[in-house]
């Protein structure tokens, strides 16, 4: 077992170093820097002295190998570099937002879950029922819908017509207001999960050994509590956790229409910005997430059910 | 063949976004672009305008037609790019093996681990607005599973007797690839690809809706809507059809694609029967 889970562990460092390669060589053929973007406008022609002077203090005047070489040696430290735009450090700017975007991720998470999984185990307890059709008709309509416009409407009737709830930004922290972003993140895993649940519940419930158990002569409540909700769960939890390690990627767009403070609406300012440190770092930060939380749900899946670790 | 009522749901909405986009410029009122009169700026939808004016007085259902062009290029060409891609290095690895199927894998790992919008708003950030680089980014990026599926597929298809037979015959790896793997494979491509659309359309609308895609006046629908994100108190029509209109083209795309599963997988239809 212990073997298992150190090999998973290894197994993120090559997949990392591939994307932080990816990611520099996508970022060394910018055309133009830092430097330019911030004075060209289009209209008026930048100081080539100034630029030339930024250009060197960011050390964008060296040669492509010995920014990547730098590059490296850095990350290998675990310095993700400093923002050309506040100066400060990348990781200092990410652990700053962290928080916002896993609280998030967590609600959006949970607001899934509690309707999903019941939703998906119903559903499934009585196929083709109104409640079944219901089920599979909102979640094809949930995985369809654009997050960002169901945000706007969310927004439009709860915040500005009701006035029930702040319509934007992060507050003081408080429930009130991440129910509407969360909301609106939590529907795509939402659909997503309560499909995958349906199906999960429909293969077990046409196992033999449920057969077995109702044949000699379980209840069917047992049947379900014991045999059903058991072996579904195996499956409910690993959507569950591949779900969430894709959460923060897509919560990109969800932070930046509520101006929520996470790493989703860090990276969208900085890509504008052209503030390429920080737009590395936050990509190199959701990709790791994603790929911690995967090796994760494939830990505990092979606590779960033994036979995965020899696949 | 039975269509299911997802398939025959899903080709309907499809269509009629076809539709729209290729009549657009008979069926649209007014000009998506240069018929702006501020006098008519913010009007709610009657009989002239149906859907209503903008913040610059133009109509919201001429642009949405227009905006239909965008997004059927976006979603039909990027899904071509990933197509090419994927059916291209799952089927060669799955053949070939060795350290070119070893490349092919970890490579479709990586892609795998990043998120394919954050993928897409880096190559955006690298080429900068605007509908050719769309192409490419949202081209680029969503090829991974198209690549597992043809892996997947070829390697059940490499050991069968016609595939054999080919060889026997002394087909080149190329011709037996393109003549015998890939006809056979093609029904769980079109799924993904068709699926791929629908994902394409969102992305196209979010990255747009970002400021780092199609950029005004042209009328996307994404765009569309970060236009109507400041307008929406004082007019809620500039939110609601542009979104209407992504949702229902994608989820004509989803249910085409879904529907295309149960027709092509016997699996499936055994199981529901």
């Amino acid at each position: 077992m212990l073997r298992f889970v150190v090999r998973r562990i290894l197994q993120i460092i090559p997949t990392i170093a591939v994307v932080a390669l990816l990611i520099f060589v996508i970022f060394s053929v910018v055309p133009g820097t830092f430097a330019s973007s911030l004075f060209s406008d289009g209209k008026r022609a930048a100081d080539p002295q100034l630029m030339a002077r930024l250009n060197e203090q960011f050390g964008l005047d060296k040669p492509v190998h010995e920014r990547f070489a730098a590059y490296i040696s850095d990350l290998a430290r675990l310095d993700l570099g400093t923002s050309f735009r506040t100066r400060r450090p990348v990781l200092e700017l990410i652990n700053d937002r962290m928080w916002a975007s896993l609280q998030l991720a967590i609600a959006a998470m949970v607001f899934a879950i509690v309707i999903a999984v019941p939703l998906g185990f119903l559903a499934a307890l009585r196929p083709g029922s109104v409640l079944d059709s219901l089920t599979m008709v909102g979640a094809v309509s949930g995985l369809s819908l654009p997050q960002f416009w169901l945000g706007l409407l969310l927004m439009y009737v709860f915040a500005l017509k009701l006035n029930l709830l702040p319509s934007f930004g992060y507050g003081d922290g408080s429930l009130r207001h991440l129910i509407l972003p969360a909301v609106t993140l939590g529907v795509t895993p939402l659909a997503l999960l309560a499909r995958t649940t349906r199906a999960g519940v429909l293969d077990v419930l046409n196992a033999d050994f449920v057969r077995t158990a109702h044949s000699k002569g379980l209840s069917e409540a047992q049947v379900i509590r014991r045999h059903v909700a058991r072996n579904a769960l195996v499956l409910i939890i690993t959507t569950v956790g591949l779900l969430f390690g894709s959460l923060i990627g897509q919560a990109v767009v969800i932070e930046k229409l509520f101006a929520w403070p996470g790493i989703g609406s860090l990276l969208v300012d900085s890509v504008s910005m052209r503030d390429i440190p920080v737009v590395q770092g936050t990509i190199l930060v959701i990709v790791l997430w994603f790929l911690v939380i995967n090796t994760a749900v494939d830990v505990v899946y092979a606590f779960i059910d033994p036979r995965i670790k020899q696949g | 063949m039975r269509f299911g009522f997802s398939f025959m749901l899903g080709a309907t909405l499809t269509g009629l976004v076809i539709l729209g986009g290729l009549l657009a410029p008979w069926l649209a009122h007014f000009d998506p672009v240069l018929d702006a009169d501020l006098m008519n700026a913010e009007l709610p939808p009657d009989w002239t305008y149906w859907f209503g004016t903008d913040a610059q007085g133009r109509d919201v259902y001429s642009r949405i037609l227009y905006g239909a062009q965008i997004s059927l290029t976006v979603g039909i060409v990027s899904q071509l790019i990933n197509t090419a891609i994927g059916v291209t290095l799952g089927m060669s690895g799955a053949y070939w093996g060795g350290w070119w199927d070893d490349l092919v894998n970890g490579l479709t790992n990586v892609m795998l681990a990043i998120p394919s919008l954050i993928f897409a708003l880096a190559v955006m950030a690298v080429l900068g607005p605007g509908l050719i680089s769309l192409l490419i980014a949202l081209g680029l990026t969503n090829w991974s599973w198209t690549c597992r599926i043809a892996r997947s597929s070829t390697l059940s298809l490499k050991s069968l007797g016609y595939v054999q037979a080919a060889q026997t015959l002394g087909y080149g790896d190329t011709r037996i690839m393109f003549t015998q793997i890939l006809p056979n494979i093609m029904g769980p491509v079109l799924v993904m690809a068709t699926l791929g659309m629908g994902s394409a359309v969102l992305s196209e609308a979010a990255l747009s809706f970002l400021g780092l895609g199609i950029q005004p006046p042209f009328p996307s629908w994404g765009s569309m809507l970060t236009d109507a994100r400041q307008l929406i108190q004082l007019a809620p029509w500039t939110a609601i059809f542009p979104g209407l209109a992504i949702f229902l083209a994608v989820l004509g795309f989803n249910l085409l694609g879904d529907g295309l599963r149960d027709i092509l997988d016997p699996h499936m239809r055994a199981r529901k029967s």
